[in-house]
This record gives C-alpha cells, sequence and structure tokens, in this order.
C-alpha cells in the first residue's frame, strides 16, 4: 500500500507566471527510497514541502487537490499541522544547525513535543546519532558546538535531527548538494539503511544520484509529472524523460 | 595620473575633516565637563542630600530618582516593546492594520520631547490622577522610548534567517515554540542593546519629566511610586538656570555624573553587543 498519496494537486505561488505544480498525482510507497527529479523549477521542492505542509509558511499561494497520509488528507480541516511535522520529517539543501551543542540539535523536537527524562533523551540522542551515521565521529563531543561540525557533519546532524522524533516519512530537499563526494557517498549509505524503516521521498541533487538509489522515480518538468515508476532509468516511456536522463537538456 | 591620485587625496582630506567635525565637539563637550567636574565628585557628593538651597551638599536624590525613572520605563517599554515588536514581525501579515502602527510608530518617534511631556500631565497627571509622580514620569517616558526599542528589536528579530523558523517548524515546533527558543535569544544582544539605548535617551531628558515628576527641590528619597522625586538632567536644568548664585562646580559635578551614568550604559550596551556577536553562528 503507498504511504502517500498525491492527488490532483494544483499548486501556485502569489505573484508566479504559471502554477508550481498543475495537476500531479503519485502515489510514494512505503518503506522506500522515492525520488523526484527533474530540471529547477519542476516543482519538486514545492511538492516536497506540500507532503509536511512546510509551504503553510509561505503567504499567499493557492492550492487545490489532496494530499493523503496513510489514506488521510493532511490538509483536511482540524489536522494538527505540528503532530503531523513529527510524523513527516524535513531535511533541507543547506544543512543549518540550530544555535546550541549537538545535543541540543538532536533532542530539540522531542524537548518541545514535551519529553523531559533525561535518560530517554539520552537514548534518543545516541540512536539518532548512529541513524545518521554520525555517532562514532561525535560521541566524544556531544556538548562541543554543532558549529564545530564540517559541512558534511553538520548535514548528517540534520538528518540526526530529524529521525529523533521517529517520523514514518522523511523528506529530503537536495540533502547532499553541499557535500563532497565522501559526505554524500556516507549520507546515501545512511539513507540505505534507513529505509528499512522509514518512508523515504528525496529530491536528488543530480541525475545520477537519483538513479543510484531510487526504488522509485518521478520526474517533474513544469510543473508536471511526465512519468514515474521503477522503469524511468532503464527505458523511459516519455521522449521528454529520455533526454532529460541522457543529458540532452536540463 | 597624478592628477587623478590628486584628487584622490583630496577626497580623503576632504572625508576625513568631515569625521574630524563630528568628533570634535563631542571630545570637547566630554573633555570639558570631565576637567571641570570631576574635581567636584565626592562621596558626600554623590550619597547626601542637597542643602543651603541646593548649593551645598550632595544630589543623592537626583541620582536616586534618575535611576528609578530609568526603572520604570524599563519596566513598562521593554515588555511591551519587544511584545509589540515580536508581532509585528513574526505574526501581523501586511494588512491596513499593520501598516497604520508602524507609521504611528515612525511619527511618534519624531514628536519632540516636551510635547510627550505635556501629553502625560493631561493624561496620566490630571485624568488618571496619578499626580506629580514616579509612575506618572515614567509612563510618559516609557511611550516616549517605546518607538526605540519596537523598531531596534523588529530590525533584530528580522535579521535572524528565515530558515531557522522553517527548521523549527520542521521538528514540529509551533510558531511561538521557534521565536522562543531559536529566534528570540539570536535576537538577543540586538534587543538590549535597542533597549539600552532607548533608556539612555530616556534618562538624559528633561522635557517629559517636566511636568509629569520632577520636583524642583525635594532633599530626600521617595517613598512610593506615587511620589515626586528630583532627577539628574531636570535638576541640572535647575541649578544652572533658576537658582542665582550656584557654585560653579556644583554645576559641574552634577553635568559630570549625568554623562558619566549615560556613557556607563553606552558602554555597557557596546560590550553586550560584541560579547554576543561573537557567538552568534552565522
Amino acid at each position: 500500500m503507498s504511504k502517500i498519496s498525491v492527488r490532483e494537486v494544483r499548486y501556485s505561488y502569489a505573484g508566479a507566471p504559471g502554477p508550481a505544480l498543475a495537476g500531479v498525482s503519485l502515489d510514494l510507497p512505503e518503506r522506500a527510497i522515492s525520488v523526484l527529479f527533474g530540471p529547477a523549477g519542476g516543482g519538486k521542492s514545492t511538492l516536497l514541502r506540500l507532503i509536511n505542509r512546510l509551504n503553510d509558511l509561505v503567504e499567499g499561494t493557492s492550492r487545490s487537490g489532496q494530499v493523503l497520509l496513510d489514506g488521510e488528507d493532511i490538509y483536511a480541516p482540524g489536522v494538527d499541522v505540528t503532530a503531523l511535522r513529527r510524523r513527516v520529517g524535513m531535511v533541507f539543501a543547506l544543512p543549518l544547525p540550530l544555535p546550541g551543542t549537538i545535543r541540543e540539535n538532536v533532542v530539540y523536537g522531542p524537548r518541545l513535543a514535551g519529553l523531559r527524562d533525561r535518560g530517554r533523551l539520552e537514548e534518543i540522542t545516541e540512536r539518532s546519532l548512529r541513524q545518521g551515521a554520525l555517532w562514532e565521529e561525535v560521541k566524544d563531543r556531544l556538548d562541543a558546538s554543532a558549529f564545530s561540525l564540517s559541512g558534511g557533519q553538520q548535514q548528517r546532524l540534520c538528518i540526526a535531527r530529524s529521525l529523533s522524533l521517529e517520523p514514518e516519512v522523511l523528506l529530503l530537499d537536495e540533502p547532499t548538494s553541499g557535500l563532497d563526494p565522501i559526505s554524500t557517498a556516507k549520507v546515501e549509505e545512511s539513507l540505505f539503511t534507513l529505509k528499512q524503516s522509514y518512508t523515504i521521498v528525496i529530491v536528488p541533487h543530480s541525475v545520477q544520484q537519483a538513479a543510484r538509489i531510487a526504488d522509485r522515480a518521478a520526474f517533474l518538468l513544469a510543473g508536471e509529472l511526465v512519468e514515474v515508476g521503477d522503469q524511468v532509468f532503464t527505458s523511459p516511456r516519455d521522449k521528454r524523460t529520455e533526454d532529460y536522463i541522457t543529458g540532452r537538456f536540463g | 595620473m597624478n592628477a587623478r591620485l590628486a584628487v584622490q587625496r583630496l577626497g580623503f582630506l576632504l572625508l576625513g575633516l568631515a569625521a574630524l567635525v563630528v568628533v570634535v565637539p563631542i571630545l570637547v563637550v566630554v573633555a570639558g565637563i570631565v576637567v571641570r567636574g570631576i574635581g567636584a565628585v565626592s562621596w558626600e557628593f554623590l550619597s547626601a542630600m542637597p542643602r543651603a538651597g541646593m548649593k551645598e551638599g550632595g544630589i543623592l536624590p537626583a541620582i536616586v530618582g534618575t535611576l528609578l525613572l530609568t526603572l520604570g520605563t524599563a519596566v513598562v517599554a521593554v515588555p511591551v516593546g519587544v511584545g509589540g515588536a515580536v508581532y509585528l514581525s513574526e505574526y501581523a501579515r501586511d494588512t491596513a492594520f499593520t501598516r497604520a502602527i508602524r507609521l504611528a510608530m515612525v511619527n511618534l518617534a519624531g514628536i519632540p520631547s516636551i510635547v510627550y511631556g505635556l501629553f502625560g500631565l493631561g493624561m496620566f497627571v490630571l485624568f488618571l490622577r496619578f499626580g506629580t509622580s514616579i509612575l506618572a514620569g515614567s509612563l510618559t517616558l516609557a511611550i516616549m522610548t517605546l518607538p526605540v526599542v519596537i523598531s531596534t528589536t523588529e530590525e533584530a528579530l528580522r535579521a535572524v534567517p528565515t530558515e531557522f523558523r522553517t527548521v523549527s517548524a520542521s521538528l514540529g515546533g509551533t510558531r511561538w515554540q521557534g521565536i522562543r527558543k531559536v529566534v528570540l535569544p539570536q535576537a538577543l544582544p540586538g534587543i538590549i542593546t535597542g533597549v539600552i539605548l532607548g533608556l539612555l535617551r530616556a534618562a538624559g531628558e528633561t522635557a517629559p519629566i517636566l511636568f509629569t515628576v520632577a520636583a524642583f527641590y525635594l532633599p530626600r528619597l521617595p517613598h512610593s511610586p506615587l511620589d515626586q522625586t528630583m532627577a539628574l538632567p531636570y535638576h541640572l536644568y535647575v541649578i544652572s538656570t533658576q537658582v542665582p548664585g550656584m557654585p560653579a562646580e556644583v554645576q559641574n559635578g552634577t553635568a559630570f555624573v549625568l554623562l558619566a551614568l549615560v556613557l556607563l550604559l553606552n558602554f555597557v550596551a557596546a560590550w553586550i553587543r560584541s560579547h554576543f556577536r561573537r557567538r552568534r553562528p552565522w
């Protein structure tokens, strides 16, 4: 069964000439890596941010259609948005630690949710950092400033921070765009481990990365879903998909 | 080639002179007051009541009065100002209502301080029947200080990158949690600086306290917020212009104490700013 269903979603920003999403429908499977890829301006990030309602923070947008999580419309009236965001975590393109220590960053979400128990917070810190493939590097300096970490470590810290809430879905928006190849490989490795327990939706930073990690791929072009499936990289059905993945444009 | 160099030198010279013109009067005023006033300052001057028609003794009630008024101003202006700024910068959308608030603030900042004094007299002293009191004076000074506190706080809040709010929201934080845990701590140095600068102005003002709190000659400490008090700026005005035969050293000493108080707060503001800025991550 699909974890996330996007049904006929149209979305536009104030002042933009055309819609960012022009009627997109898409099913994303549970415990797998789904990849949303395509050239810039295709609506990938918009779609990603619709899944945990982060786009609510943007003023002057309009939306129609539904986004279903476990079959329930997350835009239905009365939905607790903060609870939704605890279920659907997000990692951004640029690693952005919050001011404070490594430990404080990891437990930020659980603390906001009201967790005070020190022992539990300790457990969460270790588990999340292990899942983010950062534990071995920072276990002796959890109380150091998060800004003392390298860029790649900061990004893995941000992944760990999202995982601290044990979300069901993890959204990643070009999480490796600012990282060197070694750090990128580490992040991708941890994604392979994570998909055993999490539903992962990622906007990759290159077609190569998309092909490397995708269980299911969706090609978005100018707000339209051109093609989706397991065949995208091996035998694309649409000419535009083929042109894009073979590097003829984009 | 040489002509261009000459023009550049001339330009530097003129700009340097302009900078000097700004600095010289300040140095002259400060140096003048320090040189002439420091001799008059003694422990008795700081800790005793004025005697013999203010010509002898100390200025303790004026110092205490100014400190109390500044404190009273802070108690009112800081929560209201910071709260208003948080609302304007973090919650309010751009509507006719918020535009009207901003317009009001710009205008408030431009109103002459004597007008605040008269407003305080009409509103707090007479209408609300607080009488000539520390309460009325503090409220008047607070209203005068609010625009400064609000606009500097708003600026400090806007300087915190939006992404921090997004990250906090993405981790299940409410808007208020993001503000309290992430935005406000980072904006704090800017807010504190703005608050201190606003309070400095309040501490040195004469006109707003003229009709609302200041006592001409009251050689005792105030008993309650509804009491009158002497205050340094007004005391300085009084002994400089209203009392014939006032010894110059009392005048200079009072000016020195007021200046020292204000400069001290200024240094505190500068220290806080630089101390926190080093800890800021971006």
